[in-house]
């Protein structure tokens, strides 16, 4: 999960809905592993298939002409559960950027934990960015973390985006909060015996 | 500045990181077995120990069965995830609540009323309920397993500071009106995400006057408005529903807390990011329509009408109403319904047992409803028995469940099937969320009942 992060250029998938919310990244009848690996396979599984298990050909991840490891999606991705299955989820179907107008504030930390890149844009680049999809399914944008910009490639339209500084040098170089507070652990000791 | 979050939040600062978070100290952390097993793991795998194992309590509640708990999880996989746990629970020396013993229930539940859960304290849990515990003038709030681990391995959590925002309510409910209403009420009014990036303060008359379980409710659906979490300052009526629980400070420890505790509130002078103001005559019994706890009415309103929805926004709505099987600007009041489920760590307490009983006392449940009333916690099922509710929901047609997560989120054996509705005490409506294909009605456990025994959607209040 640690892969160090860079910049990233890639075609997108669009889910231009809004408050996406956990249970439908991952419903919680797939919660039940004690370990972190195929989550992919059940993202969006409500969506994506039938009852029986088979592919609804009009959800966009059956839809061949749409590839990538960037998801576009509309305002307040990821609100509900804190389930991290969702993240573990989306990093597991290959996504590496999640790109929306909002998102929900546990799942974007559960993201960025997962070193998936949750960049928030304004609504009228989000539309202007599902509209170039809609009309070319190939769209390339180009997510620039060191320079913390995204830029919509088939317009030339650009947007900064926030990031703190500690949290971007962490997914620059694949280093994670745990490694990071247990290095600490003496701070600790001495606010406990303040 | 000066608010009552501020203070809690700044006397937990280890140290704060230049350009990043805050590294903040946890007083409790409270695990349950599906958002935990991955942490523990990760814990293994850099050969670590829990940090402060005393601070760190453990039950399953999600995969648990409401009936036979004396027999194990039928489902192979759910079984081992409450294995997991406590195969964990042992190895790392924490203490858990085990299923079917008299301590264990749904964490949220089961934390206030065993008194773990304290004023003054950060607490924070793999679920986004945790702000549950801020009825208890705590800051509480929900977090991911990567953050469990941290927790688990440093007693401390990296985050941003969220914003601070005052909800007043101010008035009298009305008859029929309770905390559940309350808080569908504030949802519809800001939306899902309307206080995503904020930690609530409840105030006014209306959360003066609330029960602690009132006020347990009312927080618990803080997340639903996209709050970090919500609380409420503490009182007397807190310190009173503290005071004697098992694990409650006692003797000169109370003494001192609770010295400590009255100093627990927004200075006179305190400045919120953000304050909104209510009145109780705005609030009527409420029921939700769509699929997330913001898309909800008064229980004799209409669906909203295409024309009351941004353009934007229309795609969502209409799918909402399309899985729901609602058309715009229908009546919901007389609309038939399959399912009532009673429970949950929104409204699994006593009182909302009490208030349920009170209505269908002396009538029967519909035929053709199924009803599952699941307490959240053994300590409330003892309760119910202690007071004769019952006996009383028994000559109804009631029978009581074992308690657990139950139907709240479709993981264990109560589930509502497909395309049938369910009036839930529950905390969310999401598609699938009850089951697949089920469809959710969030309403307060007034409104189950009503709804109960006449098998339509009925305003309680024709009951009282």
């Amino acid at each position: 999960m640690k892969e160090k992060f860079d910049i990233i250029t890639s075609s997108c998938i669009p889910l231009p809905l809004e408050n996406v919310d956990t249970d439908q990244i991952i419903p919680a009848r797939f919660l039940k592993a004690t370990d972190k690996k195929g989550f992919g396979d059940n993202l969006f599984r409500d969506w994506r298939y039938d009852k029986d298990g088979n592919p609804k050909p009009d959800f966009v991840l059956n839809d061949p002409s749409y590839s990538g490891i960037i998801l576009v999606a509309g305002k307040n991705f990821g609100s509900g559960s804190s389930r991290e299955h969702a993240a573990w989820a989306i990093a597991g179907y290959g996504f590496r950027v999640v790109i929306s107008s909002f998102f929900a504030d546990i799942h974007k930390n559960n993201e960025l934990n997962n070193f998936v890149l949750p960049v928030v844009i304004t609504e009228s680049f989000l539309q202007e960015l599902f509209q170039s999809i809609e009309n070319d399914h190939q769209t390339q944008v180009k997510v620039d973390l060191p320079n913390q910009t995204v830029t919509n490639l088939s317009t030339g339209k650009s947007e900064h985006f926030d990031i703190n500084g500690y949290k971007k040098h962490c997914l620059m170089n694949g280093l994670d909060d745990v490694d990071f507070l247990v290095q600490n652990r003496q701070k600790v000791e001495e606010y406990e015996n303040k | 500045m000066n608010t009552l979050f501020d203070k809690i939040w700044d006397t937990h600062v280890v140290q704060t990181i230049e350009d990043g978070p805050t590294q903040l100290y946890i007083d409790r952390l409270y695990c349950h077995e599906v958002t935990s097993p991955q942490a523990f793991e990760g814990l293994r795998q850099r050969g670590l120990k829990v940090f402060r194992p005393g601070q760190v309590y453990c039950m399953p509640d999600h995969n648990i069965q409401t009936h036979d708990q004396d027999k194990p999880v039928e489902d192979p996989i759910g079984r081992k995830q409450i294995d997991t746990l406590d195969k964990n629970c042992d190895e790392f020396g924490v203490t858990e609540f085990k299923m079917n013993t008299k301590e264990n229930g749904i964490i949220h539940v089961v934390g206030p009323e065993t008194g773990l859960s304290l004023p003054g304290m950060t607490i924070v849990c793999g679920d986004s309920h945790t702000s549950t515990h801020g009825a208890m003038g705590a800051v509480a709030f929900g977090i991911g397993t990567s953050e469990v681990e941290m927790v688990l391995a440093s007693q401390c959590i990296l985050q941003q500071k969220p914003k601070s925002m005052r909800i007043s309510i101010n008035g009298k409910l009305g008859k029929g009106v309770t905390a559940k209403d309350v808080a569908l009420f504030l949802m519809s009014q800001l939306t899902t995400s309307g206080a995503t990036g904020y930690f609530v303060e409840y105030a006014g008359e209306v959360v003066r006057d609330m029960s602690m379980e009132g006020r347990l409710t009312l927080c618990n659906l803080s997340i639903e408005m996209g709050a970090r979490g919500g609380f409420v300052a503490p009182d007397e009526k807190t310190f009173e529903y503290i005071k004697g629980r098992k694990y409650a400070p006692k003797g000169e420890a109370w003494d001192k807390a609770l010295a400590y505790w009255k100093t627990l509130r927004s200075g006179d002078d305190a400045v919120f990011d953000k304050e909104l103001s209510y009145n109780a005559d705005e609030i009527q019994p409420r029921i939700t329509y769509g699929t997330n706890p913001g898309m909800g009415i008064a229980i004799d309103g209409s669906v909203p009408t295409l024309a009351d929805i941004e353009e934007n926004e229309q795609a969502s709505f209409m799918k909402s109403l399309n899985y729901m099987g609602f058309a715009p600007g229908e009546k919901l009041l007389g609309h038939k319904i399959d399912y009532v489920f009673l429970g949950a760590c929104t409204n699994g307490r006593i009182e909302d047992f009490r208030a349920f009983t009170s209505i269908v006392k002396g009538q029967k449940k519909a035929d053709d409803v199924v009803a599952w009333l699941v307490p959240g916690s053994w300590e409330v099922a003892a309760q119910i028995k202690a007071e004769g509710l019952d006996q009383i929901l028994k000559e109804a047609g009631f029978a009581i469940r074992q308690p657990g997560c139950s139907a709240c989120l479709a993981m264990n054996d109560d589930k509502v099937p497909a395309g049938l509705y369910s009036v839930s005490t529950s905390n969310r409506n999401f598609e699938g969320r009850q089951g697949p294909g089920s469809r959710t009605i969030l309403a307060s456990p007034l409104v189950a009942a009503a709804a109960a025994i006449s098998g339509k959607i009925t305003d309680p209040r024709t009951f009282l």
